[in-house]
């Protein structure tokens, strides 16, 4: 434990530490651009010098290792005459635009300038223009404003894996580009907007929609994967207008995806606003008494059996307890919350959860992928493994469809068979995931939907079991499900899985097929073939007009994410408080009110009255629920179905990431990600834009 | 002067052949294997009390900078790296010795990797440097050809390979760090220090990059003994050096001359006086572009070596003397070295990348007058906020030459500005 001495304190610290987190640590701060904690030191800026004794020069406080016997100081006159020297450098070439740039008010370099800044400049020159870069569809370039902290391509070449960030030039002429200004094919390419400490690199949405200091900040919870990213949600009024990342160390650390930022304009189209309900085959407005009435006529006298209810992607804990709650009164055991089919049970917790936590990874030394491209079904966990890739020692396998997924791993095999090949220990990579000390296995969605998807979960059950990968003495737990939808492991939790003799998904949409089912209830369920849903009265209770609401015969309007205080769990079986940041718009109401209030119209009414009773119901049936916030280690137990595995290939299920849900399906800026980045601009004709 | 026995560089202007039987006639590679069979820690020891100082500007202790190396091999090999990257404005040295000398260097970096653990050896030889880089080379396959390099070179069991890389004309690759970068195949810029390439260097690997000249003197201190060296110039700024003198002088050239003799001596004896003689000189750059200038009233008496130019606020730098007389418009020539550096400079830390552009336009400037007198102070407070807070030596660089400048020629910088101002208000009234 080096001892140095801060401004004649005497402090001991971990070895390893900087002088600049030093300070920190005793409650000194010390300006800084380039550094940032979860990037590579650069030490460019000069901001951080601070005085040493016996060193003839400053140190860059960032890069320099506390050391036995160091005597700093940061806070004497000649120290802030050096920063107000590297301040004056940055700002002579930096362009007077404060009142016109998207930065100003929560911009590191107009903050450090009331610091350390002079109140009149001394350069007399011309200021230095650069022309702006392209950089896609969601990043803004104003080049001018750069102060070349290199952030933004460190980030890239370390966090994301897409190394198409770079400077070229020198001197005063170097300026930050893209590899031949194309588009950054990142799905974390936002994160250089938070990166950049000035207005280079701004949001090209959120550009000119508003100042920092209008906007009531919301720190809530992104379910636009099933991560369940921590986020702050920025509204004016009834908008949300844009999404930043919160910091939580265990799920996203600082970093989200760019369809959890810029998905958010979907929220603001495409809008059920009012309750809609078909009459001689059209969706006429309706009030919430008619379409009530609606139902109730429909339902009263049909028996429970032949009704069914399907929860979708993005429902929350709470609407799909008062859903199964209501199925239940009505006598139905035809519910399911897995729209794609997956072939996961309800019991045991394990069988469903990534019990490794998505930290875990880092300290895991092997990984087996099955039907998975965490890349694009996850990016910030994907971004997580390719931390603990970087780190060395981590051997990755993938049995799947092979994909870019920014690290290297051996392709093990593409098909169900593969993993029994890998499960019998033909496969060399077998003998790695044996010989590690906590391996891991991740399997998604693209294992399990399939064909064989019990036998897949079997298998990789048995491949957890024989390579040593659930250890509870360790304890070590490698057996990892990732879901694709934020309400998947609530929806598992809560029991939403076909009761004694009920239908699951394929079942329902079989009956409806046949008749067998005459009324389906969506709850925000958009990713199932709606022609299959024949002559059935669908009542579709969700926020965005998408496939469920074209199909449906009664629209009940709901909340998004952003409207309703609400539970999520994610991937891990985390469970996280969503907050409300604006109201629903128009007649929608939060989701599970409104099964509350259908319940007592069909004559069923739910035993809670507010959202408190919803919740203490749902913490008796699940304890675990009650513990927002942190992960529950689940038992381990037998799960899957043992059976032959086909040579059916393991493709993910995610085909578009920029299309996976009703909100970013109805989001502008998504729609331009996808045309920007699926590469067939040879679909535009003369007749576009 | 020098001795005629005591000098090192014997074919120094390619009088003679270079073909590798001529350098051995003239005593190269003689007794290698046993100066190696010596052992490492006696090479070591010889080369410290030799007070032999790096030649390529800095005159950092070579001894010393040796001894930081690991003192065996680990896991990670070591390597021995030679900056040929000869870039500083008046510096013409290292170019001929690779020319004429090459074999003293291919010796020396023999016998310093072996003094380091290392087998492999990298020779950084500066983009520009085709023709000598080629001259390198043949000498290179020749050594090899005769067994003096390679497997077991020359029979001392050792093996040693050398290999050239040219650079791509950057001037920032002659910084230790930054050349590392560029011979990794990364774009030149330098690396933050701690860690010291004697730790992390090469491919993370211990590393020793040493001046081309540094190098090629080793042999001849270890054969006629660190005494030898160390009796020739003054004490801590011992041996001989090559002195490049340039501009205006009667007859330019590259010189071998013993440590500390007088600038006025030196610029007389070799270089055939100051055009107009001594009287006609205006200011000297004694060691590159990089140090500040001296007047003729401290050149009248200064010796050239290390303390005695420091204790003068200037360097010895590279050992380039650059001539000025009286016809020189000293400004511009200063803003003309501004401009290298501005063009020069990496653009990685902040200082440098934007104060060099700034002094630059500034002097420019005051090269015609159009600035303000209390500008001159800016300008130098400008150089104060470079010089020292970069990460790499250009930004100091950048700003030494400007610094003296502003030292020595402060009233000439006054006088344009005045007289630019007389003539504006002239012309108003």
């Amino acid at each position: 434990m080096p001892k140095l001495t801060i401004n004649g304190q005497e402090v001991e610290v971990d070895p390893g530490l900087t002088v600049l987190q030093a300070c920190e640590l005793q409650g000194i701060e010390i300006p800084r651009f380039c550094y940032h904690e979860r990037l590579s030191i650069a030490g460019n800026c000069r901001m951080c010098l601070v005085a040493m004794k016996g060193s003839p020069k400053p140190i860059a406080s960032c890069a320099m290792p506390a050391a036995e016997g160091m005597v700093i100081e940061t806070d004497n006159p000649e120290v802030h005459k050096m920063r107000k020297g590297v301040m004056e450098f940055l700002l002579i070439n930096h362009p007077l635009d404060c009142p016109i740039c998207d930065q100003g008010g929560e911009c590191d370099l107009q903050d450090q300038a009331m610091a350390y800044g002079f109140d009149r400049g001394r350069y007399h020159e011309n200021k230095r223009a650069v022309e702006d870069k392209y950089m896609g569809p969601l990043i803004k370039t104003i080049m001018t404003r750069c102060i070349h902290c290199t952030r933004c391509i460190r980030f890239a070449s370390e966090v994301a894996g897409v190394p198409e960030i770079g400077a070229i030039g020198r001197g005063e002429h170097m300026e930050i580009t893209t590899y031949l200004e194309h588009a950054m094919t990142s799905e974390l390419s936002g994160n250089v907007i938070d990166l950049c400490p000035v207005g280079a690199l701004t949001s090209r949405p959120y550009a000119f929609a508003a100042r920092p200091w209008e906007l009531r900040k919301t720190e809530t919870i992104d379910v636009m994967d099933a991560v369940g990213s921590n986020i702050r949600v920025d509204s004016r009024g009834s908008e949300v207008l844009r999404v930043l990342p919160r910091i939580n160390d265990d799920v996203n650390e600082e970093w989200i995806s760019d369809k959890t930022r810029f998905a958010c304009d979907g929220l603001r189209r495409q809008r059920l606003d009012r309750p809609y309900v078909r009459r001689q085959g059209r969706l006429q407005p309706a009030s919430w008494d008619d379409a009530f009435a609606a139902v109730a006529e429909r339902i009263k006298g049909t028996d429970g059996g032949r009704i069914a209810a399907i929860a979708g992607d993005l429902a929350c804990a709470e609407s799909m307890a008062a859903l199964k709650d209501l199925m239940d009164a009505l006598g139905s055991p035809n519910i399911d919350c897995r729209q794609d089919g997956a072939y996961l049970e309800g019991q045991p917790r394990a069988g469903y959860l990534f019990n490794s936590t998505l930290a875990g990874i880092e300290a895991a030394d092997a990984c087996l992928l099955i039907g998975t491209n965490p890349r694009i079904e996850a990016p910030v966990l994907n971004a997580r493994i390719r931390k603990r890739y970087l780190a060395g020692g981590f051997a990755i396998g993938l049995i799947g469809e092979p994909a870019d997924l920014t690290y290297g791993y051996e392709h093990v095999g593409t098909t169900a068979a593969d993993v029994g090949r890998l499960m019998t220990g033909e496969h060399p990579f077998s003998e790695r995931l044996r010989t590690a000390d906590r391996p891991m296995l991740i399997v998604g969605m693209g294992a399990l939907a399939g064909r064989d998807g019990a036998a897949v979960l079997a298998a990789a059950r048995r491949i957890a079991e024989d390579f040593g990968m659930i250890d509870p003495a360790k304890p070590w737990n490698g057996f990892n499900v990732l879901h694709t939808a934020a309400a998947r492991v609530g929806g598992l939790d809560l029991g939403l899985l076909p009761g004694a003799h009920g239908r699951d998904v394929r079942g329902i949409l079989d009956g409806t097929m046949s008749g067998a089912i005459d009324v389906v209830y969506l709850l925000g369920a958009d990713e199932i073939d709606m022609a299959r849903l024949g002559k059935a009265f669908v009542i579709y209770q969700g926020h965005t007009g998408d496939a469920g609401a074209a199909r449906a015969d009664v629209i009940l309007p709901g909340a998004a994410y952003t409207e309703k205080n609400a539970l999520y769990v994610n991937t891990e079986g985390r469970v996280q408080a969503a907050l409300r940041a604006v109201h629903p718009p128009g007649e929608a109401r939060e989701d599970w009110a409104i099964i509350r209030a259908l319940s007592s119209v069909l004559g069923k009414t739910l035993p809670y009255d507010n959202l408190d009773q919803l919740r203490a119901r749902i913490t008796d049936a699940c304890p675990w629920m009650a513990a927002v916030d942190t992960v529950v280690a689940a038992r381990w137990g037998r799960f899957g179905r043992e059976g032959t595995l086909s040579d059916e290939a393991l493709a993910s299920t995610v085909g578009n990431f920029y299309l996976t849900n009703p909100v970013c399906r109805a989001s502008v800026t998504m729609a331009e990600c996808v045309a920007a980045l699926s590469g067939r601009p040879s679909a535009r004709t003369g007749t576009d834009g | 002067m020098l001795k005629a026995s005591d000098r090192i560089f014997t074919n120094i202007y390619g009088f003679d052949s270079t073909a590798l039987a001529d350098a051995r006639s003239r005593g190269d590679w003689d007794g290698t294997r046993d100066l190696i069979a010596k052992g490492r820690d006696w090479m070591v020891e010889e080369v410290k009390q030799s007070g032999l100082r790096g030649r390529g500007g800095a005159g950092f202790g070579t001894g010393m900078k040796w001894s930081f190396m690991p003192k065996q091999a680990g896991s990670r090999p070591h390597y021995l790296v030679i900056n040929a990257d000869e870039g500083e404005p008046g510096t013409c040295k290292d170019r001929e010795i690779l020319r004429h000398e090459p074999q003293k260097l291919i010796e020396g970096c023999l016998l310093a990797g072996f003094a380091m653990a290392a087998h492999t050896c990298y020779v950084y030889i500066r983009g520009e440097f085709r023709r000598e880089a080629e001259a390198f080379q043949r000498a290179l396959d020749e050594a090899y050809e005769a067994g003096l390099i390679g497997r077991d070179a020359c029979g001392s069991g050792w093996d040693f390979d050398i290999h050239v890389h040219l650079g791509a004309g950057a001037y920032i690759c002659g910084e230790e760090t930054a050349l590392l970068e560029s011979l990794e195949g990364r774009k030149g810029q330098p690396r933050l220090k701690p860690p010291f390439p004697a730790s992390v260097g090469l491919y993370g690997c211990p590393t020793t990059v040493n001046n081309v000249e540094t190098i090629a003197v080793v042999p001849a201190i270890l054969r006629r003994g660190s005494h030898w060296f160390a009796s020739l110039g003054r004490p801590r700024n011992t041996g001989t050096k090559l002195f490049n003198i340039s501009g205006h002088v009667n007859k330019p050239c590259t010189v071998e001359e013993e440590m500390g003799i007088p600038l006025k001596e030196l610029i007389e004896r070799h270089a055939g006086g100051v055009r107009g003689g001594w009287d006609n000189l205006l200011a000297v750059i004694p060691g590159g572009s990089s140090v500040p200038l001296i007047p003729r009233s401290v050149c009248d008496t200064v010796l050239m070596d290390f303390d005695s130019l420091r204790d003068a606020q200037t360097g010895l730098g590279t050992a380039a003397v650059m001539v000025m007389d009286r016809s020189t418009d000293i400004v511009r020539a200063i803003a003309r070295l501004s401009r290298f550096y501005m063009h020069e400079s990496c653009g990685q830390c902040t200082p440098c990348r934007e104060g060099t552009g700034w002094m630059w336009r500034v002097l420019v400037r005051m090269a015609e007058g159009r600035a303000r007198l209390d500008e001159i102070d800016v300008l130098q407070e400008v150089t104060r906020q470079v010089e020292g807070h970069t990460i790499c030596a250009l930004g100091d660089a950048a700003a030494w030459p400007i610094q003296g400048l502003i030292r020595h020629f402060r009233p000439e910088l006054e006088r344009r500005i005045r007289e630019r101002e007389a003539a504006a208000a002239r012309q108003a009234a």
